[in-house]
């Protein structure tokens, strides 16, 4: 079992990693989404695996019987996707805004952020003896 | 009471986040009831850290739960050190943001988000265990996107696209990193992961895990490589979210920086010190060339953050007490002076109509009182003394000459130079230089309301750093203890798990 899922977690990783380094926004928000499918799988993972007995502690019994499931990555999964639901519909929001307001889904169209402010003064001419001028005393 | 006291911190920005959404359509009794939480926050933290000062270290397990299988809450020196400025910030930027522009905000939901995010950050501070670290760390970031563009113009949605992009896979790395540590542990108790640390046979992994943390930490705080995110986007944001933000966002991902290492990864000191040696080096110095080449306030001020933050791994770089406590010091130093030059920058705005170098001028003739409120943070950011920059810098380069790391001490001084020279920029053409010709108009006339509002702060803030400066001896002795209290791992240990902690060697998965 463990061999399928680390490939499984490996192929998701290096599709995340292509699509993030895309250029169009909704290609590096489906890569974001494959990587936080594959920190799931990987916490899922840590856990014990193999086993398809419910942890549930049975009526009567103090503790869980021993190959029962591992309860605890499973409650971390549930929390971590209803964050990274919560924060890719917000960034998919964004990224529609920015479509309205580019007209364009491509990282490259947006400058607004970095456009190179003015420096404060004209760049200074350079001085006379500069290296033309020395190249000719030589 | 103490247990009150030590979850009032989330509470109370929690309940006033929630009160301020449902008053949506009512701006102005959010403003209110904004101001009344702020306060209340700091008053909560400021009873905090006299407990923790007083009693030292206050341990809380939510739920009852004892302390491997429940969330615990721990406030140590740095911890509490790092409330109450958190509260202070809270308090500040609350009044600030009652200034010009307060209208738009509050109706674009500047409230609920803005307790959201301290929420977020005092969350962090207070966690003992490693999942809900990171279940703070989101917390703080969705109200941070919420916050970044609130105005929603191109410019803010641009630097919202690069900041939450590159965000989000820090954040995912985290909780990749958050897994592992759970299968090589088999807990995400803090004091629990830390006593079990040093006896793991893969201690590779860990190393790797190590790594992984300190990536997604270091994407958090801004260090080199990873700061592309912060000059991207934070110059786009309103003045008060971003003193908001350069105040605490960053300072988060630090905190998470030293509590981790020097908690869990202690043990690995020789792989993690000459590595956080030169992040410290190489942010400090990338830092401060990006701000010596821009020509705008905020452009400016946002590199200054990343070349600041260099200072504040000094610390974790080298795990003396002195260096430690220098860490410490200037975190509590900066995070006070960073915010001020923010709130200055947005009163410069307003006085002088621009945050372009080139079209400020003649500030200090017409306002002598905002260029003294400028110079007082900015001689401190840079160094001099007797301001409060002074003193962190001179307990990290000492720490850095005792420790023998020449070249360490050496590019945090040279740092320092280039910073005068950035800040004496900003000095030159805004407040000395003549007002040109081409100089917009102040966009309009400003209240006496606003007027007191954008300048209490500024002149709180310029006393706190005055205080700091000019009496350390307080200051200088608490960052000793916190930074002792940081390295006696056993006694965290032993205040969160008890006296005789519970073996877990049959959870391990």
């Amino acid at each position: 079992m463990e061999t399928p899922l680390a490939l499984t977690i490996g192929v998701l990783v290096a599709a995340a990693a292509y699509l993030l380094l895309a250029r169009d926004l909704p290609r590096v928000l489906l890569g974001f989404v494959l990587l936080g499918n594959a920190a799931n799988l990987t916490i899922f993972a840590a856990g014990r695996i193999g086993t398809m007995t419910p942890p549930l502690v049975e009526y009567g019994a103090l503790a869980l019987t021993a190959d029962a499931a591992n309860p605890l990555p499973q409650a971390l999964v549930l929390t971590a996707i209803v964050i990274g639901f919560g924060l890719a519909a917000f960034a998919l929001v964004l990224v529609m805004r920015a479509h309205a307001e580019f007209g364009s889904v491509h990282a490259e169209d947006m400058d607004a952020a970095e456009a190179p402010d003015e420096p404060a003064t004209q760049a200074p001419s350079p001085p006379e003896d500069s290296i033309p001028a020395r190249r000719e005393a030589a | 009471m103490r247990q009150m006291l030590l979850v009032a911190p989330i509470l109370i920005p929690l309940l006033a986040s929630a009160v301020t959404a449902l008053l949506w359509m009512r701006p102005g009794v959010q403003r209110a009831v904004g101001l009344f939480a702020a306060v209340a926050l700091f008053a909560a933290t400021l009873a905090l850290l006299a407990q923790v000062i007083s009693g030292g270290m206050l341990v809380g397990q939510m739920g009852n739960w004892p302390a491997p299988f429940g969330i615990s809450l721990v406030v140590d020196h740095l911890a509490a050190a790092m409330l109450a400025i958190t509260g202070l910030m809270g308090l500040v930027v609350a009044v600030y943001a009652m200034g010009p522009g307060a209208q738009e905000r509050d109706r674009a939901g500047f409230q609920p988000l803005f307790h959201a995010l301290l929420m977020g950050v005092t969350g962090a501070f207070m966690t003992g265990d490693l999942f809900n670290l990171y279940v703070w760390f989101e917390v703080m970031l969705i109200a941070s996107f919420g916050l970044l563009v609130l105005d929603r113009t191109r410019e803010q949605i641009d630097g919202g696209i690069r900041y939450v992009m590159l965000n989000l896979v820090g954040t995912t790395f985290f909780l990749l990193a958050v897994g592992l540590v759970y299968g090589l542990t088999g807990t995400l108790n803090l004091a629990d992961i830390a006593r079990v640390a040093p006896d793991i046979e893969n201690q590779g992994a860990l190393a790797a895990v190590g790594v992984l943390l300190l990536v997604s930490f270091g994407a958090k705080a801004a260090v080199f490589p990873l700061f592309n995110w912060l000059p991207a986007s934070y110059h786009t944001a309103s003045m008060p979210v971003a003193a908001i933000f350069a105040a605490l966002l960053t300072k988060v991902g630090v905190y998470a920086i030293i509590r981790i290492f020097t908690l869990v990864f202690a043990h690995d000191q020789a792989l993690f010190g000459p590595l956080l040696g030169i992040i410290a080096m190489a942010t400090m110095v990338v830092g401060v060339l990006g701000a010596a080449m821009h020509y705008d306030v905020r452009r400016i001020l946002s590199f200054h953050i990343i070349s600041q933050i260099g200072y504040m791994l000094v610390g974790v770089a080298l795990m003396t007490p002195l260096a430690i406590a220098g860490s410490v010091l200037y975190v509590v130093h900066h995070i006070v002076v960073k915010a001020n030059l923010f709130l200055v920058a947005g009163a410069m705005r307003q006085v002088g109509g621009s945050f372009a170098l080139k079209r400020l001028g003649g500030l200090y003739a017409a306002r002598p009182l905002l260029g003294l409120a400028f110079l007082i943070p900015a001689l401190s950011l840079a160094g001099i003394p007797p301001l409060s920059g002074f003193w962190g810098k001179l307990v990290v380069i000492r720490s850095g000459l005792e420790a023998e790391a020449y070249v360490l001490a050496f590019v945090a001084l040279a740092v320092g130079l280039l910073t005068l020279y950035s800040m004496v920029k900003i000095w030159n053409e805004a407040f000395w230089k003549a007002r040109p010709d081409a100089a917009p108009e102040p966009p309009f006339a400003w209240s006496l309301a606003q007027r007191v509002a954008t300048f209490a702060p500024i002149i709180l803030l310029c006393g706190v750093t005055l205080t700091i400066g000019l009496w350390t001896e307080p200051f200088a002795a608490f960052s000793i203890t916190a930074a002792e209290g940081l390295l006696d791992r056993e006694g965290y240990i032993a205040a969160v798990l008890g006296a005789n902690p519970v073996q877990l060697t049959e959870a391990v998965p």
